[in-house]
């Protein structure tokens, strides 16, 4: 069975890829094994998606590969976490009978004959598993997230369950993990001195609401940047990222509306989407079919047991999945939102200031029409150095909020200074300080990630998700290879982010590396060669297929250059 | 044997060689029927819907949604924001007038302290501003983890634990430890956040009537009744009190030594919301167990805003380790968000540093809240809802004329009036179709360090005349 992942012929005549792969992948498109470069395209490979077939819609190549695990890999996992299990299961009864000293905090005696608050099993996992890698997070920073950070020395003497800080640091860790996409976490430049100057100004509280008296004249400033950015009508920023989602998708949604969210959505979303009352059907991720599959049957059959029609339909779709690394296929959402007649909630937190050639996010990288997205949700913590989230849309949209959003009547409204670092970080992104310096960091750092793309597979390990996305899983799988991962990286100086279950598939465990604009080629390699050291050392390399790649990845595609006007 | 069984089988074949045909086709018939039983479906789908291709088009083609939301009149009351330039502070400048304010939560004046300032300026040139990430992945700072520790040195409570917005802070705290199945006993005054976590936890939820402590030990005993008849389900549905210290929407207070004896005698859990009486209540201002001297232990979650008396942003959530240590893996708000911006963090510190050494303040925010609370009896018109010691009164019309949107006019002409004359207010401002209690709609008056009592008389003299020349 053949199939081809969602590819265009840039113009009609430029050459692309089409990617072969074995067998459909878990969520019904490619997991593309390997991606080889053909001079001509034909339509009948291109055939298999429903309406990938207009590969049309896209304006530049779209890959994304998410390898098959590897058999032999998944039987050991398993294993794995069923010798864990078992272990955890004689652990407890030592700890029952006090063989084993506990270290677990205990109830009150005074509340010894309440209901317990947590069921036994409820912690089991957290107990028995998290507990013996804990380490691997929550490391203390003590320096600005930037591309190098300092780490505050932990030590646990009694196996993770409490850590003491010695006071030593360890210097000049090459940070692979936070959001810093454009390497706005700095402490200097311009954005540190107009965040200082609001904090004098201003101080950092605001103390009231929106709709009291916490609405700043800097508020209104952002909103009119962020909306002229955009290129909506109007936006509104809040306080928090997560509440963003969580406290407006209520007051957009409600009884007798349908939401439709990828299966791999936020937490935000998943909650927001909750709270809001409406009933929710989850497609597959990233999968077209399923969407329309999803949207058609609620068109036709209707509410259930009422079959009375939908008031509305809500599609709800983020930018980049933080966990897989993969973009959304936001032209064909956005053709069948429009055929469906259902409106488009995309989340925007990790690809706004990420993708794009000018850095406007997921749909300044397809070269889309923003106002064909009818809510366009982002965040400021990321690409921004800042914290917050904001909503972009038609005026109407924005009124509305204005009026109804939960965070608009209660929540305390957005510190001064952090406003203004996300006003200059903009300006800075959309050239309106004078400088380039915000066109070349969104030209570094596409260079950066497809160079660091590049490299991981050329070595062999399995990565996840799109070429352009600068957000890298590397599989790791077994749940031992977690802790031993991030302990072996930090040892060469280099600090990761590890993801195991429940935020990942139980067998998929995975690193995540977040390149940043900030990154230098040099700590890219320094970091690429500990990577693949580590890599030898744990068994990582999982790929086959990296020698079918080498020899034909020769063209950069993620230079903006080309399809600039 | 083996012969035996053959010889069966030769007299069946040789049986049905002799059979007549009429037989062996009524036989076959009947074969035939037991494979249709067995392979059709013995009922028929009433609603099967054999809709073909071209009808479901039709219906795709005919179905039209609703707007996105609908249309917002232009002069809705709450469209048009004011505008504060400049600093939200004592001296506040509202669409362009330089007014005294008496309506942000500023209780301790620590908004625009130099020292808050100064503080949050240092680690600003060391952290830079945002996190790039949350608590799990490199976004836990080492004043993230100050800030902890002295919050629960402070609250002398043995763990504490910071959200990065006051809202989400109870929001995400109530599910992480009620879940579908679990009861709830809550407060009809309760707050929003606190009706928005406990719908994000699912739970079974009672509404007991505002401070009304027959009322809460009525639907406890029923729930007493209840858990005789099904003993096995009462042994693993957790119960919880959800209540707030000052309650935001009426001005009082929780009588929380009654609660704590209903807490021993019903083994239910008490959460306690402080973000208005953390900072305000008590000798040192650790809030409302300090103002009845109950011990902090017997209280399971305490949870505050740090966007109130701290003047910064964020929230926490104290108590045993016991219980807060779980939300550092179920809290969602903890978990899935960003970490709080480490110079609000410092800030938030500068400002314990400052309640810590001056706890004098906190004396002097009591005194100005009975002033207030004096100066505004007896204006016609309006009654003074709130207790003596609460900074954040209301004012509520003490005749409704029936239409909410007709008082909410009154109100704001009473606003206004104060406003030209340099008097900031605002009113309570509510999701009308979405609080489970609306509240009466009011004048919100905050009692701030900074007011002077010559600024207060001034305050109420002008709310005085502004509600006898609009309540005539």
């Amino acid at each position: 069975m053949t199939e081809s992942s969602a590819n265009k012929p840039a113009n009609g005549d430029a050459c692309h890829r089409a990617s072969g792969a074995k067998k459909p992948g878990r969520n019904g498109y490619v997991k593309s094994p390997h991606l080889i470069q053909q001079k001509h395209c034909h339509a009948k490979e291109r055939s298999h998606h429903v309406i990938t077939c207009n590969g049309g819609l896209y304006s530049r190549p779209f890959d994304e590969s998410f390898e098959e695990t590897p058999m032999l890999v998944a039987v050991l996992t398993y294993m794995g976490y069923g010798i864990l299990t078992l272990f955890g299961y004689l652990r407890d009864f030592l700890r029952e009978w006090k063989i084993e000293k506990c270290h677990i905090a205990r109830e009150r005696e005074e509340q010894r004959d309440f209901v317990p608050l947590y069921q036994d099993f409820e912690n089991f996992y957290t107990r028995n598993l998290y507990m013996r890698i804990r380490d691997s997070w929550n490391r203390p920073i003590c320096s600005v997230p930037g591309a190098r950070m300092d780490l505050v020395e932990r030590l646990s003497h009694d196996y993770n369950w409490t850590f003491q800080h010695m006071g030593k640091v360890i210097k000049d860790v090459i940070n692979m993990g936070s959001y810093n996409y454009l390497g706005f976490a700095e402490n200097s430049g311009a954005c540190l001195e107009a965040a200082a100057e609001a904090t004098a100004e201003y101080g950092v509280g605001v103390s009231s609401t929106r709709q009291e008296l916490g609405n700043l004249d800097k508020h209104e400033e952002l909103e009119k940047l962020v909306a002229r950015f955009l290129g909506v009508e109007a936006t509104m920023a809040f306080g928090m990222g997560f509440a963003t989602n969580s406290m407006n998708i209520p007051a957009l949604a409600g009884k007798g509306c349908l939401i439709l969210s990828d299966e791999l959505n936020h937490a935000s979303l998943v909650l927001g989407a909750r709270l809001s009352g409406s009933t929710i059907r989850v497609f597959k991720h990233n999968n077209m079919q399923s969407l329309e599959k999803l949207l058609r049957d609620a068109i036709v059959h209707g509410q259930p047991r009422t079959h009375r029609p939908w008031k509305k339909i809500l599609i709800v779709v983020e930018g980049i999945y933080s966990m897989e690394g993969s973009i959304v296929r936001l032209p064909e959402v956005i053709a069948l939102k429009k055929k469906y007649k259902a409106y488009l909630y995309l989340d925007e937190a990790h690809s706004i200031g990420a993708l794009g050639p000018h850095g406007r996010g997921v749909i300044d990288y397809f070269g889309l029409d923003p106002r064909d997205v009818d809510i366009l949700m982002g965040t400021f913590t990321k690409s921004f150095g800042a914290a917050g989230g904001y909503i972009g849309g038609k005026k109407e949209l924005i009124d509305y909020l204005r009026t109804h959003s939960h965070s608009a009547v209660y929540a305390t409204s957005m510190s001064p200074p952090v406003v203004e670092q996300i006003i200059t970080s903009m300006k800075c992104i959309m050239g309106e300080d004078g400088t380039t310096v915000g066109q070349e960091r969104i030209q570094r750092l596409a260079d950066n990630t497809t160079y660091f793309r590049r490299k991981l597979r050329e070595m062999g390990f399995i990565i996840y998700g799109n070429n352009d996305s600068p957000v890298v899983p590397v599989m790791l799988y077994m749940p031992a290879k977690i802790g031993a991962f991030s302990r072996e990286m930090l040892k060469r100086n280099i600090g990761v982010v590890v993801v195991g279950f429940p935020a990942t598939p139980i067998i998929e465990s995975r690193a995540r590396f977040c390149v940043s604009a900030a990154h230098t080629r040099d700590m890219l390699d320094v970091a690429l060669s500990a990577i693949s050291e580590v890599g030898d050392l744990l068994q990582l390399k999982y790929s086959r297929h990296r020698a079918l790649l080498t020899a034909d990845w020769s063209s950069d595609d993620t230079s903006y250059d080309g399809i600039e006007n | 044997m083996a012969s035996g069984q053959q010889w069966v089988l030769v007299e069946m074949v040789q049986a049905f060689y002799e059979a007549p045909a009429y037989h062996l086709i009524l036989e076959g018939i009947l074969i035939l029927w037991i494979i249709r039983l067995l392979f059709s479906k013995t009922y028929k789908l009433q609603e099967r819907s054999d809709l073909t291709e071209k009808e479901k088009e039709e219906l795709i083609e005919e179905w039209q949604p609703e707007a996105l939301v609908p249309p917002v009149s232009k002069d809705h009351p709450s469209l048009n924001y004011n505008i504060v330039s400049g600093p939200p502070s004592h001296k506040i400048i509202v669409n362009g007038k330089e007014c005294i304010n008496f309506a942000s939560f500023n209780f301790l004046g620590l908004l625009d302290n130099e020292r808050v300032k100064k503080q949050a300026l240092l680690s600003l040139k060391k952290y830079g501003v945002g996190t790039c990430g949350p608590r799990g992945f490199y976004g836990t700072f080492d004043v993230h983890l100050e800030l902890e520790d002295r919050l629960a040195k402070f609250m002398r409570t043995e763990e504490a634990i910071i959200y990065s917005y006051g809202f989400a802070t109870i929001a995400s705290a109530i599910p992480a430890y009620s879940k579908r199945g679990d009861m709830v006993f809550v407060d009809e005054a309760a707050c929003f956040s606190i009706q928005k976590g406990l719908q994000a936890s699912r739970s079974l939820i009672k509404y007991f009537k505002h401070n009304d402590m027959e009322d809460l030990e009525r639907l406890l005993k029923e729930q007493e009744v209840e858990d005789q008849k099904n003993p096995r389900k009462a042994r693993v549905t957790r119960r919880f009190i959800v209540v707030e210290g000052l309650y935001v929407n009426t001005g009082d207070i929780c009588p929380l030594p009654d609660l704590l004896k209903l807490k021993y005698k019903y083994k239910v859990r008490i959460f306690l919301e402080e973000s208005l009486s953390f900072g305000v209540l008590g000798d040192h201002g650790r809030g409302v167990t300090e103002h009845f001297g109950v011990n902090i232990d017997d209280i399971d979650l305490i949870s505050a805003n740090m966007e109130n008396s701290l003047a910064s942003v964020g929230g926490f959530c104290c108590g045993r380790s016991f219980v807060i240590d779980h939300q550092r893996l179920s809290g969602q708000g903890y978990c899935f968000s960003a970490s709080l911006p480490p110079m609000l963090a410092a800030a938030a510190i500068e400002a314990l540093d400052i309640m810590e050494e001056d706890p004098e303040i906190f004396t002097i925010l009591r005194e100005k809240c009975k002033h207030v609370h004096k100066a505004l009896q007896g204006i016609p018109g309006l009654k003074v809802v709130g207790e003596p010691f609460t900074p954040a009164i209301h004012l509520q019309l003490e005749r409704s004329s029936g239409s909410r949107d007709h008082d909410v006019k009154t109100l704001k002409s009473i606003v206004d009036y104060c406003m030209d004359r340099q008097i900031a207010l605002t009113q309570a401002r509510y999701l009308d179709k979405e609080e489970k209690f609306l509240p009466p709609p009011s004048i919100r008056v905050v009692v701030t360090v900074e007011q002077t009592e010559e600024e207060i008389d001034r305050a109420a003299a002008s709310i005085r005349v502004a509600a006898t020349a609009v309540l005539k």
